[in-house]
């Protein structure tokens, strides 16, 4: 099979590499990039495991073929911390407010979270819960889930305030 | 940020004194926790070395048929295949003797693992293959040929039961029959539990209710699919990485059915994502191992979801029938039972802890209690979250709901007035000592939620719940590190939160900061003997581990500071992360820290650590009471958790909020279970919905939230009151949402799931 030259930014990183067109994202991204923070727990779009921020929209990268995403801007989890290399507030509410047991559908659902705060800023639990509805986790009955999500919302918004 | 001596939210009520403590009973941040909000956590299907190999699975497309022939040899010689195997490249175990690895047979775990002869199920594995892509292994597969002889098949468990359906293993009699049955058959054990006068106790009763109900078979449904790493080095010694909750069990097992010697194998934890029983045994590794051996390049297999489904283990499916007798003045008389479960392709179904737990929380005279465990082409069960117990308490908690409304009692207290309490005799043997049944309910009854009022369609139900919990072999290390920071070091896969309960243990007997201390998951090779993470034990029996190992390096810390003083060992205390001399006649020494003490090692007698082994006792059994809510939809039948509270006694909760998250996990998986989840098979004997699109597991928007209340009446055989906590959660909710729903709209449903459709149906019929 002949290979495709793929460009994107990953991470804030700029990739040239070269891969099997029908190659999915998620596996490009894990076996290629070495990026295994993005899981795979269905392949088939069901378990959000795989969540990946694509050109400002959650992806669940088991969709997409790798080709499908040249030229896009993609961040993973291992992209989410601050630039000093903190904890971003999301991944730090996570650990916090014990939002995870297992942990493998979390960076799924701190990337979905992620963008769902960048939607809706100021999400009740309820629309939280419909936010995330497309990630899957098997554990905490998404409890601490949603209280991670809504403590990091509030600290956001708490630090715009301070700022405006 | 850290609010790890916060204020405790959610109701913990205290039954025994507990003593202030520092770190116990705290929400303390866990240890891995950055790893695995950070992506740099790894999973079983992480890992990869260099010139590694990727295994395939060849599954059966019949559900049961003769294999006639296996050709391999188109598919090695396909370019990129590097070895193969079938069933054959497996130790044959004859199939007369019982060849157990813990609780594992592996004369049934190594056909499951491989067929040998015949397939069993529809997606039962018949060879594998390892090629140098998984796109490779994938086309190889196409090329194997397989003949097949194809027989009939038998999926529902009253068909299999019956003297004309297809047998599965022609050397299968009946076990626990007298006398020993001559024909072969499908049903493998049938076992009871009895005590009374069944028969008299009904006699004496003043209301009957008898009824019977269908479960079917639900998945543990952990996001994490299978995966192992396997290499094997040039003198044979090979490392195992994998996702299990007994990695001691994958080394064990493997090697078993690899004919390798147990010391050859190294098993290493990768993090696990997700088990509840599902991965406390094996189904990649040993062919992993094979193909690496015969490759002699490493070899790492995953499976799809779709495989997950098809051929690892739901708990089983089931028919049961409950009678249940009571007075006029709310006394149960008697109870009988009779648990029909489906196996799955071997034997092994949770029949027996079903008919133990059935009527475990009531002290009831007359019992008898009966499991039967049959075998079907079905993928084997395997556990779930306290195993047979929730299907049990499916049936009883329900006719103790019919009971109750019969008698014109309150639901609560018709089983206040049955509960068992200490000195209460099961009938399946114990006695019980303390135990917080009573407490749970009585925290039911004076819960705001027991008597908020309900809206039109809505109705509310309460179901309650027991767990054995166990004990057994687990080790733990203990090191002081140079600096004064110490390491902790168990040999349980931490599933759900678990090394922090073990730091907030060892930190609070230090009497030293909780981020001072590190828990670590030791492999085979570097920690002692540790049985698989299961039965609610880590935390009883692990902390109990720890507990012991702390105090021995304590008693080394005073020891040293002695050495220092030049006084005797007993003039020396350890108090508040520091050793000081025990009172004035001691003498005047300054106090010595443990980071003190951990500089000074070398100069009084070398490294400061210590390791204990046991085999841990005293395990005691949780019990739990639910109040559920619901509100059904009369046009769709679609049934609406809207209200959820959750009491348990947890013994001592070490870590209040992975004991909350293990709550709420439970629940969760029990209204899955309750109103969604179920395998549905063909007339073929296929497997129609294995994927998450058609087994459809609870998102956040199926839920509201779920309140806790964890009560605790001290185990007095854990040096910390610890009982167990993970399992109880997933036994009353089956019964907690029928029994609302019958409030609500007055359906007595006996089948699961409750589904829209089923609801829908019987609301219809009901006009
Ligand atoms: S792996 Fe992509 S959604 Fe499940
Ligand atoms: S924490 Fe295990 S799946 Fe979410």
């Amino acid at each position: 099979m002949s290979k495709l030259a793929i460009k994107m930014t990953v991470n804030g990183t700029e990739i040239e590499a070269e891969a099997e067109p029908r190659m999915l994202l998620i596996h490009f991204l894990r076996e290629d990039l070495n990026l295994t923070g993005p899981h795979i727990g269905c392949d088939t779009s069901h378990c959000g495991a795989c969540t990946v921020d694509l050109n400002g929209k959650s992806v669940k990268s088991c969709t997409i073929f790798v080709g499908q995403a040249d030229g896009a801007d993609i961040t993973t989890i291992e992209g989410m911390a601050n630039a000093d290399g903190s904890l971003h507030v999301l991944q730090d509410m996570f650990r916090e407010h014990h939002g995870l047991q297992c942990g493998f559908c979390t960076p799924g659902m701190i990337t979905r979270a992620h963008r769902l705060l960048q939607e809706n800023p100021d999400p009740s639990d309820d629309e939280i819960r419909h936010g995330i509805s497309g990630n899957l986790c098997r554990c905490t009955g998404y409890q601490n889930i949603v209280k991670a999500i809504r403590a990091a919302a509030d600290q956001i918004n708490a630090a715009k305030e301070a700022a405006e | 940020m850290d609010t790890a001596g916060a204020e405790i939210g959610n109701e913990l009520s205290m039954d025994t004194k507990v003593v202030d403590t520092k770190w116990i009973g705290k929400r303390t941040v866990r240890p891995d926790g950055a790893d695995k909000v950070t992506g740099r956590a790894t999973f079983g299907a992480d890992f990869t070395l260099p010139g590694m190999l990727w295994g395939k699975v060849l599954r059966s497309p019949h559900p049961h048929a003769v294999i006639k022939s296996i050709n391999l040899d188109k598919a090695l010689a396909l370019p990129g295949v590097r070895s193969v195997m079938s069933g054959a490249d497996l130790t044959d175990f004859p199939l007369d003797t019982p060849v157990m690895v813990g609780p594992a047979d592996m004369r049934f775990v190594s056909r499951n693992v491989m067929a040998r002869d015949k397939v069993l199920y529809a997606g039962h594995a018949v060879a594998a293959v390892a090629a140098t892509s998984s796109s490779i292994a994938q086309s190889a597969l196409a090329l194997i040929e397989v003949d097949y002889d194809i027989l009939p098949h038998v999926i529902d468990v009253e068909a299999a039961m019956r003297p004309d359906a297809p047998v599965l293993h022609d050397y299968m009699r009946t076990g626990g029959v007298t006398p020993k049955p001559e024909v072969a058959s499908n049903i493998a054990n049938r076992l009871e539990f009895k005590i009374g006068d069944p028969e008299a106790g009904f006699a004496a009763a003043d209301v009957i209710v008898e009824r019977t109900f269908r479960t079917e078979p639900v998945h543990q449904g952990y996001i994490e699919p299978h995966a192992c790493l396997i290499s094997v080095a040039m003198d044979g010694q090979a490392t195992i990485w994998s996702s299990s909750q007994g990695h001691f069990m994958v080394r064990n097992a493997t090697a078993k059915m690899t004919g390798m010697a147990v010391g050859d194998v190294r098993a290493i934890p990768a993090e696990i994502g997700g088990g509840f029983g599902g991965k406390t045994i094996v189904y990649l590794e040993p062919l992993a191992m094979v193909l690496a051996r015969k490759s002699g390049s490493p070899v790492k297999m995953v499976m799809s979801r779709e495989e997950v489904f098809r051929a690892t283990g739901p708990t089983s499916g089931s028919v049961n029938t409950v009678r249940i007798g009571a007075t006029k003045d709310g006394k149960i008389t008697a109870g009988e039972a009779t648990f029909r479960f489906q196996a799955g392709a071997f034997p092994g179904a949770p029949a027996r802890p079903a008919a133990m737990c059935a009527f475990a929380p009531y002290d009831i005279e007359n019992v008898l209690s009966v499991g039967i465990d049959v075998v079907m082409n079905r993928p084997k069960s395997n556990a779930y979250r306290a195993p047979g117990s929730p299907i049990a308490a499916h049936a009883v908690e329900c006719v103790v709901d019919e009971l109750a409304d019969k008698l014109g009692l309150d639901p609560v207290e018709f089983r206040m007035r049955n509960a068992a309490k200490e000195g209460s005799k099961a009938a399946y043997g114990p006695t019980f000592r303390r135990i917080g049944f009573v407490e749970t309910l009585e925290a039911a009854k004076s819960h705001p939620h027991y008597s908020a009022p309900l809206g039109a369609n809505q109705g509310r139900g309460v179901a309650c719940g027991f767990w054995f919990n166990v004990g057994g072999e687990s080790s733990a290390q203990l090191n002081i590190n140079e600096d004064g920071t110490v390491t902790v070091v168990t040999g349980h896969p931490d599933i759900g939160g678990s090394r922090a309960s073990m730091v907030n243990i060892a930190a609070e007997m230090l009497g030293i900061d909780y981020k001072s201390v590190r828990a670590q998951i030791g492999d085979t090779s570097t920690i002692g003997i540790s049985a698989t993470t299961g039965g609610s034990r880590v935390t009883f029996a692990a902390g109990m581990a720890v507990s012991q190992v702390t105090e021995k390096v304590i008693e080394t810390l005073r020891d040293r500071a002695a050495k220092i003083w030049d006084i005797d060992v007993d003039a020396v205390i350890w108090e508040e992360g520091e050793a000081r001399p025990a009172g004035t006649n001691a003498g005047e020494f300054e106090p010595l820290s443990l980071a003190e003490l951990a500089a000074k090692a070398n100069a009084t007698g070398g490294p400061i650590n210590g390791q204990v082994s046991i085999n841990a006792q005293g395990a005691a059994p949780a019990f739990a009471t639910h109040i559920c809510d619901v509100e059904v939809d009369r046009d769709t039948g679609r049934v609406e958790i809207v209200r959820y509270t959750a009491i348990q006694d947890a013994g001592r909760a070490i870590h209040p909020s992975y004991v909350e998250g293990q709550i709420q996990g439970g629940v969760a998986q029990g209204v899955g279970w309750a109103l969604n989840e179920e395998y549905i098979y063909d007339d073929a004997g296929q497997l129609e919905n294995p994927g998450f699109l058609d087994y459809r597991m609870p998102v956040a928007s199926d839920l509201p939230m779920i309140d806790t209340v964890v009560v605790e009446v001290a185990n007095d055989a854990h040096p910390h009151g610890v009982r167990g906590v993970g399992e109880v959660p997933i036994v009353p909710p089956m019964a907690a949402v029928a029994n609302a729903i019958e409030d609500a709209v007055g359906l007595r449903l006996t089948d699961l799931p409750m589904s829209p459709p089923k609801v829908l149906a019987a609301l219809e019929k009901k006009g």
